[in-house]
């Protein structure tokens, strides 16, 4: 079952969903992270929740003209009309007034939501309200979605995403830096609409598949999760894509093969597999990552102060420089050092005065601005021969004025 | 306005104005410290907590489910924090990282456990269930007085009313550190205030006050008067004082009102069905928050 759901041989809805979902996952991964590296995430939860009241609307305006209530390209656009007023309103209320941004995205989309609340039990009382089904837009339902649906999702996913594809160019440029992107005649602000006209979209799209009140987890959680594997803006673009388009289509495809499983939650804590991966394991900001390197950092400082003292006669009483030292065979178990301990002391102790010494001459000259951790890097690895050469020149001449 | 009133329409209101003022009143600190998404990140998180306490006890009742929730709360900001200091991941998307998860995680148990025997849903969780809170053993004004007959009143209200009391006592005792960890959190930390643990009693306190009204009244109006009501007032007035004294008028007036508009006026207007309450009083606290961005005195920033 999940096998023939994965490879979208469980019919043609299902697999129309499944690829939409996918598109739509790609493109929230490439907005969300945008929205994220411009430091504006939960703004997506105020466009997703501002909704509501437009889909409530729609559905009242279409049933009061005589057309059918559930068309979807109609609630869709009246989501998108009061989602694009809740976000306009959030700008107004930061810019405008001394509410700061996390207040004004926290009351639009609570009154929004209430109000649109309001509209659905307005709805339900009506005759036509009863089997109106907007309940699941809240979490989303593929299950017995119409055929046409499935087209108009697929069709507006590929369209959101290949508008980013184009964008690309400005869209990293902004987010990697923005002062720089308007030296090259790009306007941060209108790429920052863009942005956001696509998140707009796609959480309206979005909406019938995973919720509206999930869908800010997809523009959210792929990004973020992308973000632990890169330092570079494009490649964190790409791969909260690539996120994102797996936990739409590992999402759409799992839920398809079971009734009790909401296609929302599931697409949601499919990335949240992905974020936790990334978390844990992500080479340099993951947690395993960042654990290793501060025990590396930890044994190379005992390591050097205890062969430190080994040079200059002095005893060791660091319970745990004895042992990693001994461990490595550079003291015997009585605390004496052996010959290999020995001449790596000498030349630990060689590198620190080299080391101290240059860090002198710069604190005179005063060019040094960076506080780096001198003498647990071997000097070869990062100053010149000839520097090396001036170094050992200038440690001989204090040695000869000592005489 | 006479035993009908007493019996199905008191008993919510008072349930709804004590909720509205309970969350409105840490709301003040909250937007000021600029954390005023925390209601929201809560209210998502309890859904997980107190489905999980259902499939422990098997059972919709009180208490497990308030520590369900409770204990999903603290949970979750252990998460951010951890997300947001381990993975270096700003503090917003580290809660949107976190509470959409718990939330569909919430959903999905919801979904898979057998929960049609029980009053137990999403929609119940969001919109809460503040109509059917009605006191059966209500003749008329006079059961106000009547020792037996308060017996019957509904079990929310004496709750929500000391989570009230107790958020209030909190506020008045430590008035001058919250004001200061407030407006100078470095300046407070040099008196010797530990700031940290105030803003950590600041969101425990919002919590058990969302919390306790999520049962009787729905995530909408937590989420809505953590935020609207102060945020109102601060757009009308210049201190912390008259800011929280008029958050707290305005919540009073909007559960009111909302509720007014809610119950009576679509019946006044001829129709049959009331509308959701819960929903309007937060509109209505949207109502007001327009007006103050639009006219509130001290609307704009101070330069």
């Amino acid at each position: 079952m999940l096998w023939s759901a994965l490879s979208l041989t469980l019919g043609y809805n299902a697999t129309l969903v499944t690829l939409g979902a996918t598109l739509l996952g790609i493109a929230t991964g490439i907005s969300g992270t945008f929205l994220y590296l411009r430091k504006n995430a939960l703004i997506s939860d105020a466009i997703s929740h501002a909704t509501l009241p437009g889909l409530g609307a729609a559905f009242l305006l279409m049933t009061g003209v005589g057309l059918d209530g559930r068309n979807l390209i109609g609630l869709l656009g009246g989501s998108a009309i009061s989602a694009a007023l809740g976000l306009m309103i959030v700008t107004w209320l930061t810019t405008k007034t001394r509410l700061s941004q996390d207040a004004a995205i926290g009351s639009v989309l609570s009154v929004f939501f209430a109000f649109g609340v309001v509209l659905l039990t307005v709805i339900q009382a009506l005759p036509a309200g009863r089997q109106a089904g907007l309940e699941t837009f809240l979490l989303g339902s593929t299950a017995g979605m119409l055929f046409n649906d499935a087209v108009l999702i697929l069709v507006l996913g590929a369209i959101t995403t290949s508008i980013l594809v184009l964008f690309r160019r400005p869209i990293i440029l902004v987010s990697f830096d923005s002062t720089y992107a308007q030296t090259l005649g790009i306007s941060p602000q209108k790429t920052d609409y863009l942005v956001l006209a696509v998140a707009l979209a796609v959480t309206v799209i979005g909406m019938k598949i995973a919720g509206l009140i999930l869908i800010v987890a997809l523009l959210i959680i792929a990004p973020v999760a992308a973000r632990f594997w890169s330092e570079k803006s494009d490649t964190i673009i790409l791969i909260s894509a690539i996120f994102g388009g797996l936990s739409g289509y590992l999402g759409t495809a799992i839920s398809a093969t079971a009734p009790g499983l909401p296609t929302g939650p599931i697409i949601v804590l499919c990335s949240f597999v992905l974020f936790l991966v990334s978390f844990l394991l992500a080479p340099r900001r993951g947690v395993l990552a960042a654990a290793r390197s501060f025990w590396v950092f930890q044994r190379t400082v005992h390591m050097t102060q205890g062969l430190l003292s080994i040079a200059q006669n002095q005893p060791i009483y660091e319970p745990k420089t004895k042992r990693i030292l001994q461990r490595r065979g550079f003291i015997r178990a009585d605390g004496v050092a052996t010959q290999a301990g020995r001449a790596l002391a000498a030349k630990t102790l060689l590198n620190e005065r080299r080391w101290s010494f240059w860090r002198n001459k710069m604190q005179q000259t005063g060019d040094l601005d960076e506080p780096i951790v001198y003498s647990l890097v071997s000097i070869e690895t990062k100053l010149t021969h000839d520097q090396i050469e001036s170094i050992d020149r200038g440690l001989s001449e204090e040695q000869q004025e000592r005489v | 306005m006479g035993s009908d009133f007493v019996a199905l329409s008191l008993p919510p209101l008072l349930i709804g104005l004590c909720a509205s003022m309970a969350c409105a009143l840490p709301g003040n600190f909250l937007i000021l410290r600029k954390q005023a998404l925390i209601g929201d990140a809560i209210s998502h998180v309890v859904l997980p907590g107190i489905v999980v306490a259902f499939l422990f006890t098997g059972q919709v009742s009180t208490w497990p489910m308030m520590i369900g929730a409770a204990g999903a709360a603290i949970l979750a900001v252990l998460l951010i924090e951890l997300i947001r200091r381990v993975g270096r991941i700003e503090s917003g998307a580290a809660m949107g990282v976190i509470f959409t998860s718990m939330f569909a995680a919430g959903v999905l148990l919801l979904e898979q456990s057998d929960t049609s025997q029980v009053h137990l849903d999403v929609e119940h969780a969001l919109f809460g269930n503040l109509e059917s809170l009605i006191w059966l053993d209500a003749e008329g004004w006079a059961s106000l007085f009547q020792i037996k007959a308060l017996a019957g009143l509904p079990v929310e209200l004496l709750r929500m009313a000391t989570v009230l009391l107790a958020v209030s006592a909190f506020v008045y005792i430590f008035w001058r550190p919250l004001a200061l960890i407030c407006f100078d959190e470095p300046y407070a930390r040099t008196r010797g205030i530990a700031a940290t643990a105030l803003g950590f009693a600041l969101v425990t306190l919002t919590a058990i006050a969302a919390v306790a009204a999520f049962d009787a009244v729905g995530s909408i109006i937590v989420i809505a008067m953590i935020i609207c009501p102060p945020a109102t007032a601060r757009l009308m007035v210049n201190s912390l004082r008259s800011q929280v004294i008029y958050s707290q008028v305005l919540a009073f007036m909007a559960t009111v009102l909302g509720y007014m508009f809610a119950g009576y006026v679509p019946l006044w207007l001829g129709f049959s069905n009331t509308l959701s309450a819960a929903g309007m009083i937060a509109s209505m606290s949207g109502v007001f928050l327009a007006c103050a961005a639009l006219f509130g005195p001290h609307r704009r920033r101070n330069i």
